[in-house]
């Protein structure tokens, strides 16, 4: 069924095709969980948009004060500390290590400056009547959807404002290099854009009209 | 691109103690035997859930000895009642398919074989990987839990439809605690998957030894590769449609209860929600989940039949183009299911055109490997016996999703025996024959101790001839109109179904009671079978350069390096008839594709 041929096959070749694979393994990783969690937002915001859509007394409560502003104060804190975040990826890079702490603390900081105005926000709302299963205004799906879409994303916040402070002080004891540092950055960056698609969706959506 | 990803991979020496040896390991073989060992378990607690129903349907008032210790409510006198039928059929789908078929053919095999077959010491993140598998484990643990308390486990199914399962005690037995464990369990075990999918894909993608081009992968390395890309998205929404199913259960929320709903003469508080949410949301998991169950089943198959072929199959690259045009196509069909539930049915017409598109890949897979088969002198052993069942009985069950996959015909046949003979066959017997192929295939390397033949092959007959009997019937029970789920035949027009379903349950006792032949081949061979070679099946890929068992760090001090694709068999001009892939030897077989 085959004839002899003599061919030399030559393995460095293939390893020069399979070069643009070499991502290294722990940002192919950060890649891929990205990819993942994308899918968990979304279909936490198709199934808020699913059950906004089927429901006719859908409340849109939220005022330009304190909401919106809230909502843009946030955003700008979340937004500056993506800025942070690059700052301290290219610190690392160039191994201003220095820099690139100073860059990484801030952005925890911001991280949690953004998660504390979102609890206040949070506490605002719940003293306004909101609960999971009921509001003043509509139906009880408005806070169900709000708490878990923004809890969600809440979660991811604590969470990276969590690693950046541990990845940093590992970095500081030079047991994580820049490449971690640029991973985690992956990670912030994810939930600063998650970010982008909660506010039209969920705050920007349900502004009295 | 071996620099570059070597800070990732912790060079680990094996560990001294048993329990890090055995229990809490590192490494990705003992993950993959405990994987193996789970899926194990629960197959035998699955397998005596699906005897006890059996029994019940063809003689409702059997006294089943011992069953009352299960459950003295639902059970009462070793008799089941309608609602304890409901209850464990749910946990017989829960099981087998959550913790058989998903964690057998790809956890298992997959930890096992896949960076032994990419030429890799271990995966690149072996504490998520031991994570992965003691999460499944503890997942395992809550959904049998169930069973223990007061009311029992959920009744509303492995798909957990809503209201039913969101309603809370309300609705039934088991719709309180049972099934928050429920929830709960299959949120847990999303993140098991998708931490295992996490490592496959870095595996495949970063760990590749020198000369390991993608075209160079053994398709079962692809199947697991393709696997992993599906469960790293399905896992994904599956887990938050557990969580709000929770919510609505512990929180008081409504995501999946609709509103003015009564319930036992009582209003439901609860106002809004939507039951097709449920569905969606479980469904854009669901039919993924089928593929995640039944591609590496093929690769597992592709591998054996080349082997024992003795030739590549006719198209390396058409196969693997497949199984990744299947993975892509399930994303986009999971609608089929929900046919006849109420969604707009022009979504039914749009779901259901990509439903047949998909028989596309698939026929063209299976016509691969007939095509390959077509001449050529298969060595028949177990392995390949079983991979030549998966075919068939993927065709059979592939068959009637003709009919399924289209509306007008599938609101006829939904909820009916014939949808559950089709699934059965084409996912859950075919995989379960991928796993037994594998079994016998990978025995020699796992213990270094072959199977018994004979054995084996018995065992062949009873499955592949039991498998037919049971779900064959089903076909014509549907076709007739025996509803799916019932736990008894009491009207009229089912009366004649009841000596078929007496059949269908003495060929489900007699194929259940076969498998014990190859669980004593399985225990006997580990301690006393012969002898395994190094490479016993004279194949190719890597897994077959080393010792069997394998030693801890795979290769040894060896760094390997592939010359060849994976399956150079029938090579004239080499020293035997087949080259291993990290054979220096230079050779060219007219198959190999360049």
């Amino acid at each position: 069924m085959s004839q002899a041929n003599v061919v030399a096959v030559n393995p460095a070749e293939h390893t020069e095709r399979s070069s643009p694979f070499a991502i290294p393994t722990k940002k192919l990783a950060m890649w891929l969980f990205i990819v993942s969690d994308a899918a968990t937002f979304a279909a936490c915001l198709v199934a808020y948009g699913f059950l906004r859509n089927g429901t006719p007394n859908w409340p849109t409560p939220f005022k330009f004060s304190p909401t919106v502003l809230n909502a843009m104060a946030m955003t700008f804190v979340l937004i500056t500390s993506g800025l942070t975040m690059f700052l301290g990826v290219r610190a690392a890079k160039s191994t201003d290590k220095k820099m690139a702490l100073r860059w990484v603390y801030l952005t925890a900081l911001l991280g949690a400056v953004f998660a504390l105005l979102h609890l206040r926000e949070w506490l605002g709302m719940i003293h306004a009547g909101v609960r999971l299963f009921q509001n003043p205004w509509g139906s009880g799906l408005f806070g169900a959807a709000f708490f878990s879409v923004t809890g969600l994303h809440l979660l991811h916040v604590v969470s990276g404002v969590v690693a950046l402070v541990a990845v940093g002080s590992r970095y500081n004891r030079g047991r994580y290099n820049a490449d971690d540092i640029e991973v985690l950055g992956l990670y912030w960056h994810f939930v600063d854009l998650v970010w982008m698609f909660v506010v039209p969706f969920v705050y920007l959506m349900n502004v009295a009209r | 691109m071996h620099d570059m990803s070597a800070h990732a991979l912790q060079h680990h020496a094996p560990p001294p103690g048993f329990v890090r040896k055995h229990i809490f390991s590192l490494d990705h073989k003992v993950i993959g035997e405990q994987y193996y060992g789970l899926a194990l378990l629960a197959v035998l607690i699955g397998m005596v859930l699906s005897w006890i129903m059996r029994l019940h349907l063809a003689w409702p008032d059997v006294h089943i000895p011992g069953l009352q210790l299960l459950s003295k409510n639902g059970a009462p006198g070793g008799v089941l009642t309608p609602e304890y039928y409901l209850q464990l059929m749910t946990m017989h789908g829960t099981i087998m398919v959550f913790f058989v078929l998903t964690t057998a053919p790809f956890a298992a095999f997959g930890n096992y074989f896949l960076p032994i077959q990419v030429g890799a010491e271990d995966m690149p993140f072996p504490r998520f990987n031991m994570m992965s598998f003691w999460v499944t484990f503890v997942s395992f643990c809550v959904a049998v839990a169930a069973f223990f308390v007061p009311d029992g486990p959920p009744l509303s199914g492995w798909t957990a439809y809503a209201p039913l399962s969101a309603l809370g005690a309300i609705a039934g037995p088991g719709q309180g605690m049972g099934q928050v464990l429920w929830a709960v369990s299959i949120a847990i075990f999303c993140v098991g998957q998708l931490l295992g999918a996490l490592n496959f894909i870095t595996t495949t993608l970063d760990m590749r030894c020198k000369g390991m081009s993608l075209m160079r992968l053994p398709l079962t390395v692809w199947a697991w590769f393709i696997t992993s890309c599906m469960g790293l998205t399905a896992f994904a929404v599956l887990l938050p449609a557990c969580i709000l199913l929770f919510l609505d259960h512990v929180a008081g929320t409504s995501f999946f209860i609709p509103g003015d709903l009564v319930v036992s003469d009582t209003l439901q508080p609860h106002a809004g929600g939507s039951t097709l949410l449920w569905q969606h949301l479980f469904w854009f998991f669901g039919h993924p989940e089928v593929y995640i169950a039944i591609v590496p089943g093929m690769g597992i198959v592709s591998h054996v039949l080349i082997t024992n072929m003795r030739r590549p199959m006719l198209s390396h690259r058409v196969l693997i183009y497949s199984m990744g045009a299947l993975a892509f196509l399930s994303y986009m069909v999971y609608g089929h299911h929900m046919f006849v539930s109420g969604m707009n049915p022009f979504s039914s017409l749009a779901f259901s055109f990509p439903t047949l598109a998909i028989t596309i890949p698939s026929t063209i897979i299976v016509l691969i490997w007939i095509g390959s088969l077509y001449g050529s002198k298969l060595r028949i052993n177990s392995p390949s016996l079983f991979a030549l069942g998966f075919i068939s009985l993927f065709v059979s069950g592939g068959v009637s999703g003709f009919f399924l996959a289209q509306p007008s015909i599938d609101i006829i046949l939904h909820a009916t025996y014939f949808v559950v003979g089709h699934f059965h066959l084409v996912m859950a017997l075919a995989a379960t024959f991928g796993i037994f192929a594998g079994t016998y295939f990978w025995f020699p390397k796992i213990t270094g101790r072959m199977m018994n033949e004979t054995l084996g092959k018995i065992h062949f007959w009873f499955t592949f001839v039991g498998a037919y009997c049971i779900f064959m019937p089903f076909h014509y029970l549907g076709m007739a109109g025996n509803v799916r789920r019932y736990q008894a035949f009491v009207d009229d027009f089912m009366q004649p179904f009841i000596p078929v379903h007496k059949f269908i349950t003495v060929a489900a006792l007699v194929t259940g009671g076969a498998q014990i032949l190859f669980l004593y081949n399985l225990i006997y061979s580990r301690f006393r079978g012969q002898p395994a070679s190094e490479n016993p099946w004279q194949a190719t890929s890597l897994e077959w350069t080393i010792p069997s068992p394998p030693p801890f760090n795979n290769f040894g001090d060896r760094i390997p390096v592939v010359y060849h694709d994976p399956y150079q068999y029938g090579v004239d001009g080499a020293s035997d008839d087949y080259v291993m892939q990290d054979s220096p030897e230079q050779t060219q077989s007219v198959r190999d594709e360049k």
